[in-house]
């Protein structure tokens, strides 16, 4: 289900660092060597066995992160990002695997265009990628992909994102397919009439500023039906990046039923709440909107205790022109590949609010469960995906620092805590500082 | 003093004035307020003189960019510049480069490059101006950004409402009609917050954004409740920003029913306003309207003397005394 650029596998150590990995229960300062792209050992004062040397001292060697929802824009949109842009902005982030959106043009609803894209990815992906698949033939809402097949061609999972399926009977329909496909499917919740027009977060800034409101229970509502269909299907599903307490709630509630849900939330979601939106600045426009102070509480509250397991980024480029433009005229979405980590550990972490184990956690094994991916982990026969992580250096934002084609960050001229200083994906340096 | 806005060729002032803009009501404090109406108030008293122009921004260029159809702001502002001899530029978007799909950014730069001293600005959407702003040296005035911001015209009514009830402090205001798609609403809302008005809105609930009253108003949805205002501010029932289907009334013919200003519900008394252009028979009645209680036109008038101060007041350095503006009259 993932695909990337074959080629030589390291040999390396990784010396005197804090190995953190929270699934394997391993929190310790120590050495960890790599042979061939496996990790072999771990412990102290290893032999170097004549392999690269990287001094890990001060720094935090984790599980190298997963994000499961990233706009690779391809096919349709390169001058935005590419598969070789998007995985090189990924690797710099820190991430091993990602997983690309099917909202392209065209969009990928058949295994011709699922299977050029794989292909791609096989010549110029720099980590690995996988694609999801739409769920409705060009992700129009009225009918069914051809999703055995896509499964088979190799569909890491199945989405109309940025869009959401809005009649009840077809949604079901896609569900009940899981059972043959065991791919996840994972929804954009958003009630279209409720939402229409929206701009911003339905509330007191939007009264004030005069932006048609995008109310939280457009959200919440298509979540909550959603998890219904789910739990009388009894079939799992993904719902993206979550904004809103009352989802939050809904989610919390349905797990406790036996419900197998999971649920993604964005760093911006999780820094931010609408009044950022009072600068006007279009990096503060994404779908679902930025939300309430109560609402982001909610959010942190339910990936601190797992009700959501996995960070996204939701990494979404726009060109330069499309973002200057009054804030009603912009597209939405905001990247965030380059940025996740620092912006996480900057507004979460270092402030008390997350423990750093869990964001590492979140970032990483929470995503890959969520799709049936094998999770990054510190142990021996492991294949490896480690990041070193340097949390004492800061560093600032810069709209020519990017690796991706696109700098719609809402983080521009930020400075952050929180830096990725190497970053080893199936067993290759991906990226090094 | 004074005459140092007059401009002579070589001649700079020793301090180049602070980079300001009015873009929104938020930009101003109390005492802002209160010397541009007072300064306005200087304006009308050289207005009544037979030689109405005065020489203070002679050698300034004022360009007018309306991007949505506007009569008596774009001629307000025209004639404001005008009154105090700057030079003025129209552009209206019909007609001109946007047409063939110029961005807005290629446009302000464009205009910049003309170095003129004030772009006034209306346009459909929010944060418009602010955009402008980025890309040019000169004082930006919003004439109206989307729904977002009118800044003169609640400067303009502040104006006419102390004309008329002395000072704004303790004024109680009811605002009644479409507020959701009103910029004059919310720029009034926060003007008359900010000078210690009482504002109420009225209307029906799905004109009434959400989470409103944090600027400090009440609401209601009685048209009753207008019976205790000074002043009854009547919305325009903006017609074509109603998508169709959006159901937010069901009719006009029962907005009118339920929430038209007519004789009956108004006090003797009481002022009336309205921003214009007005629906007669929807949300005013014209008996309302045609009374002598009703500030209408006292409000267009009201218009000029306020947009010749605020031209004024960002063309000048800093806080100016009142004062200044009396010997500035042309000899």
């Amino acid at each position: 289900m993932l695909f990337s650029r074959t080629g030589r596998k390291d040999d390396l150590v990784v010396r005197g660092a804090r190995v953190v990995d929270p699934g394997e229960g391993i929190d310790r300062v120590g050495d960890v060597r790599v042979d061939k792209g496996v990790i072999a050992q771990i412990g102290t004062a290893l032999d170097a066995n004549g392999h690269r040397v990287i001094e890990g001292e001060g720094l935090v060697l984790a599980p190298a992160f997963v994000d499961p929802h990233v706009h690779l824009r391809v096919p349709g949109g390169e001058d935005e990002e590419t598969i070789a842009s998007g995985t090189a902005a990924a690797a710099a982030g820190g991430y091993c695997a990602i997983l690309a959106m099917p909202n392209t043009d065209p969009v990928v609803d058949s295994a011709s265009v699922l299977g050029s894209l794989i292909e791609d990815a096989r010549a110029e992906a720099t980590i690995p990628v996988g694609f999801l698949a739409a769920i409705t033939r060009g992700q129009d809402g009225a009918e069914l992909t051809e999703m055995v097949e896509l499964a088979e061609q190799g569909a890491a999972g199945f989405s109309d994102d940025g869009r959401p399926i809005v009649a009840p009977g077809l949604m079901r329909r896609a569900l009940q397919y899981h059972r043959i496909t065991d791919r996840r499917l994972a929804l954009h919740c958003e009630e279209p009439t409720l939402s229409k027009g929206g701009q911003m977060h339905e509330g007191a800034v939007s009264a004030e500023l005069g932006f048609s409101g995008y109310p939280s229970v457009a959200e919440s509502v298509m979540v909550e039906r959603d998890l219904s269909l789910a739990a009388f299907e009894q079939a799992p599903l993904h719902l993206l990046h979550l904004s809103a307490r009352e989802s939050v709630d809904a989610v919390r509630a349905a797990q406790a039923k036996g419900v197998t849900a999971t649920a993604e939330v964005t760093p911006h979601h999780l820094c931010l709440t609408d009044e950022a939106v009072r600068s006007l600045d279009s990096n503060l426009k994404m779908n679902p909107p930025l939300r309430s102070a109560d609402d982001r509480a909610a959010l942190v509250e339910g990936l601190s205790d797992g009700t959501i397991s996995a960070v996204a980024t939701d990494h979404a480029p726009h060109l330069r022109h499309e973002k200057e433009v009054p804030f009603e005229a912009a597209p939405f979405g905001v990247t965030g590949l380059e940025t996740a980590f620092a912006a996480l550990y900057t507004h979460l972490v270092d402030p008390g609010l997350l423990k750093l184990e869990t964001l590492l956690e979140r970032m990483s094994a929470g995503p890959a469960r969520a799709y049936g991916l094998e999770p990054p982990r510190i142990a021996p026969g492991a294949p490896a995906n480690l990041v070193l992580l340097d949390t004492e250096r800061t560093w600032r934002v810069q709209e020519d620092g990017f690796r991706s084609r696109s700098a719609n960050s809402w983080l521009l001229g930020q400075t952050l805590r929180g830096q990725v200083r190497l970053t080893v994906a199936a067993g290759r340096t991906a990226f090094a500082a | 003093m004074a005459d140092i806005h007059v401009m002579r060729e070589g001649f700079l002032p020793p301090k180049q004035p602070p980079r300001r803009h009015l873009i929104s009501i938020g930009d101003l404090e109390r005492v802002d307020v209160e010397r541009l109406l007072a300064t306005a108030s200087s304006f009308s008293r050289s207005l009544e003189r037979e030689v109405k122009k005065l020489p203070t921004l002679r050698g300034r260029t004022v360009v007018n960019v309306f991007y949505e159809s506007s009569t008596r702001t774009s001629s307000s502002f025209e004639l404001a510049a005008k009154r105090l001899s700057a030079d003025t530029m129209s552009i209206k978007a019909a007609g001109s480069s946007v047409d063939k799909g110029e961005s807005l950014k290629d446009t302000a730069l464009t205009l910049g490059a003309y170095d003129p001293d004030v772009i006034v600005m209306r346009h459909p959407q929010i944060g418009a101006p602010q955009l402008v702003a980025r890309y040019t040296d000169a004082h930006v005035v919003n004439a109206g950004d989307g729904k977002h911001q009118h800044p003169t015209q609640a400067l303009l009514d502040l104006y006419t409402i102390q004309a008329e009830l002395g000072p704004i402090e303790g004024v109680h205001v009811a605002i009644v009609g479409d507020v959701l798609h009103s910029r004059v609403a919310r720029s009034n809302v926060q003007a008359l917050v900010l000078m210690g008005a009482r504002v109420t809105l009225v209307g029906p609930p799905p004109l009434i954004p959400r989470g409103i009253e944090s600027l400090g108003c009440e609401v209601s949805h009685d048209i009753d409740a207008i019976g205790a205002a000074d002043v009854v501010y009547v919305l325009r029932m903006q017609r074509e920003r109603m998508e169709e289907g959006a159901n937010y009334v069901p009719s006009l013919r029962e907005y009118t029913a339920r929430w038209g200003v007519t004789p009956e519900r108004i006090r003797p008394g009481q002022k009336v306003m309205h921003p214009g252009p007005m629906n007669r028979g929807v949300e005013i009645d014209p008996r309302v309207a045609d009374a002598p209680e009703a500030l209408i036109e006292a409000q267009v008038r009201a218009g000029l003397v306020v947009r010749m101060a605020v031209l004024y007041d960002l063309l000048t350095t800093g806080p100016v005394p009142v004062e200044a503006a009396e010997p500035l009259e042309v000899a």
